[in-house]
């Protein structure tokens, strides 16, 4: 059948070209540029790890990382504390105060961040924020947050009244029902939007970029993004740089790849 | 997708009899703390987004530098000189344009199709729907490493192969090349998130009732009938959100242009974003801020544009 037969060719051409580039990079860290030239596609004929060696330590890739982890090891966590206690305030307060409070964080959906990123930086730089790991953790909160309280407001909304009104009639205030109802609760949601802000906080070369000047602060795509510089066309370096950044995210994926689709796509459904 | 942000079975509500309530409050009212829980999102939101959007404006119409503790106001003038004699933004602009366009037909293209040949929920679909979705969660710095290997003109992957299978001819210098350079970037851009609107569009495929192809088929539609007349009419609301959602994200396409492109990227490969970047490196603070504020309302207009074309020409969805 001749649809099949397209549905097959397209798949599996697709799927080639999905696979090959990746292929080629991680068998690529462990190549010498003209082991890489000659025979791009082929495994390593000997698996050296002096690329990894390189790149993590002279290179700086290393303290990049330790420093990627920081940040987005809090800014993950606190996006979602921030933004859970508005979404909760926001989903179970009525009335035009309510939908005036969500409009307004929302709005800053509309707001691409290259277009405010040169006031953000005067702020920034007001308050003493720049150059500092502080601050890109502050930065990632701020700009994730429309997002993050517009998927949690819209899970939040989707529970039963009833489940908070039986918290209420049980003396439960809003701090003990917000930590032992809405919480517990909304573990899935959580679980998905902390998936997505993970790969925006810890891919994000924006505003590391800009606010960082310091090398010992950078973070990863910071570091990476300046190999190019460096390295030129030394491609077995640069793929490992590419295979040391992406480990923590590939690895994520691999165990919760449900949230990962869940997350993501909940990003970009916006409306 | 909100199929798979279903809530977790709620836990039991509490039994422990409670005859009195506190402070004699109905329960079924908000009560009034709730309002306080907004309040750090509001300070942070408020403090480091809105008030900064709120300066870029300001920043406008000055020929701030950035470091100077003054700065002229000069009213419209950097608009004016966006909109009538900065070559630079007007090639930026134009590049972004041509950006948008491949990418945007191209995804919604390319993700539609994948989308309908992965759509049912067979174990090698949802197999390649990961392999396809992989390349979204990766840095656009990663992916433009990777791509500028593919495309490198002497070592690259598509010219290796294409001298390999006798086609040597059609080597090309990729973006080397100042005509081709940003459409080759924007190729990289979809198979970066071709993936991502892929997912979205099965969503959208597996709404639609099965029932409507069993009866095209009884009537004899072929699959292409089928496709047009069922599938891509009732699709019409994913489309849109794929849409949209290309266009903004081709907009912001600035990582992959600095990795691809260089710091700053050479002008064949400039776009709006890498261009206020680059305004805010030489000082020219005022001047990108009145960039800034254009490059925000074209990606408004364009997105309302969409929006009232794909609602006029689905006029049910």
């Amino acid at each position: 059948m001749s649809y099949q037969l397209t549905r097959r060719a397209v798949l599996a051409v697709y799927a080639v070209l999905v696979i090959v580039p990746l292929v080629v990079v991680i068998f690529g860290s462990f190549k010498t540029s003209q082991d890489l030239f000659a025979s791009p596609f082929a495994p390593p004929t000997t698996w050296r790890g002096g690329n990894y060696q390189k790149v993590v330590g002279e290179s700086g890739l290393g303290v990049a990382f330790r420093n990627s982890v920081i940040v987005t090891g809090l800014s993950v966590p606190l996006t979602l504390f921030v933004a859970s206690l508005a979404s909760y305030g926001i989903a179970r307060t009525t009335g035009w105060k309510s939908a005036l409070l969500f409009g307004f964080i929302v709005l800053g959906m509309a707001v691409p961040a290259q277009a405010n990123m040169i006031p953000q930086y005067v702020q920034f730089e007001t308050f003493g924020l720049t150059n500092s790991l502080l601050g890109l953790v502050l930065i990632n909160i701020v700009t994730t947050l429309p997002i993050a309280v517009f998927i949690m407001t819209g899970f939040l909304k989707t529970l039963p009244k009833e489940l908070f009104e039986a918290a209420a009639v049980d003396g439960s205030g809003p701090w003990r029902t917000y930590r032992s109802v809405v919480l517990p609760v909304s573990v899935p949601s959580l679980s998905a939007t902390a998936i997505f802000l993970f790969v925006i906080h810890w891919n994000d070369l924006l505003y590391p970029l800009l606010f960082i000047n310091d090398a010992a602060k950078r973070t990863i795509p910071v570091a990476l993004l300046s190999f190019q510089g460096e390295f030129l066309t030394d491609y077995p370096l640069l793929f490992t740089g590419v295979v040391v950044a992406s480990a923590p995210i590939v690895i994520a994926y691999v165990f919760l790849q449900r949230y990962f689709v869940a997350g993501i796509t909940a990003g970009a459904v916006k409306g | 997708m909100s199929t798979t942000l279903k809530p977790a079975s709620p836990p039991e509500a509490p039994t422990l009899p409670t005859p009195e309530k506190p402070g004699g409050r109905n329960p079924m009212a908000a009560h009034p703390a709730l309002w306080l829980f907004p309040v750090p999102a509001l300070v942070l939101y408020v403090t480091f987004f809105v008030i900064p959007t709120i300066q870029g404006v300001i920043y406008s119409v000055t020929d701030w530098d950035g470091f100077s503790p003054t700065a002229q106001f000069v009213g419209l003038d950097n608009f004016v000189t966006i909109f009538t004699s900065d070559d630079l933004f007007r090639n930026a602009l134009s590049n972004n344009i041509k950006f948008m366009l491949v990418v945007v037909v191209f995804q919604t293209i390319f993700s539609l199709v994948l989308a309908v040949f992965l759509s049912k929920n067979s174990k090698s679909s949802v197999a390649l729907r990961s392999v396809f979705f992989f390349p979204t969660i990766l840095s656009s710095v990663s992916v433009a490493f990777i791509w500028k290997f593919v495309y490198d003109p002497n070592f690259g992957l598509i010219n290796s192969v294409l001298e390999a299978v006798g086609l040597g001819r059609f080597q090309s210098a990729f973006l080397g090349n100042d005509n081709q350079a940003i459409y080759w970037v924007a190729l990289t851009q979809v198979w970066f998130h071709v993936g991502q609107m892929m997912i979205i569009f099965i969503a959208g495929l597996q709404q639609i009732p099965q029932e409507l192809y069993e009866s095209a088929e009884t009537d004899g539609a072929s699959r292409w009938q089928q496709f047009r007349h069922i599938t891509l009419p009732m699709v019409a609301p994913a489309t849109a959100i794929v849409m949209a959602y290309t266009t903004v994200q081709s907009f912001k396409a600035f990582d992959l242009i600095l990795g691809l492109g260089g710091n700053p990227p050479k002008s064949s490969l400039d776009i709006l974003s890498t261009r206020i970047y680059s305004g805010f490196a030489n000082s020219q603070f005022g001047y990108a801020a009145a960039e800034s504020l254009v490059f925000m309302a074209l990606i408004a207009a364009i997105t309302w544009i969409q929006r009232r074309a794909v609602k006029a020409s689905n006029p049910d969805a």
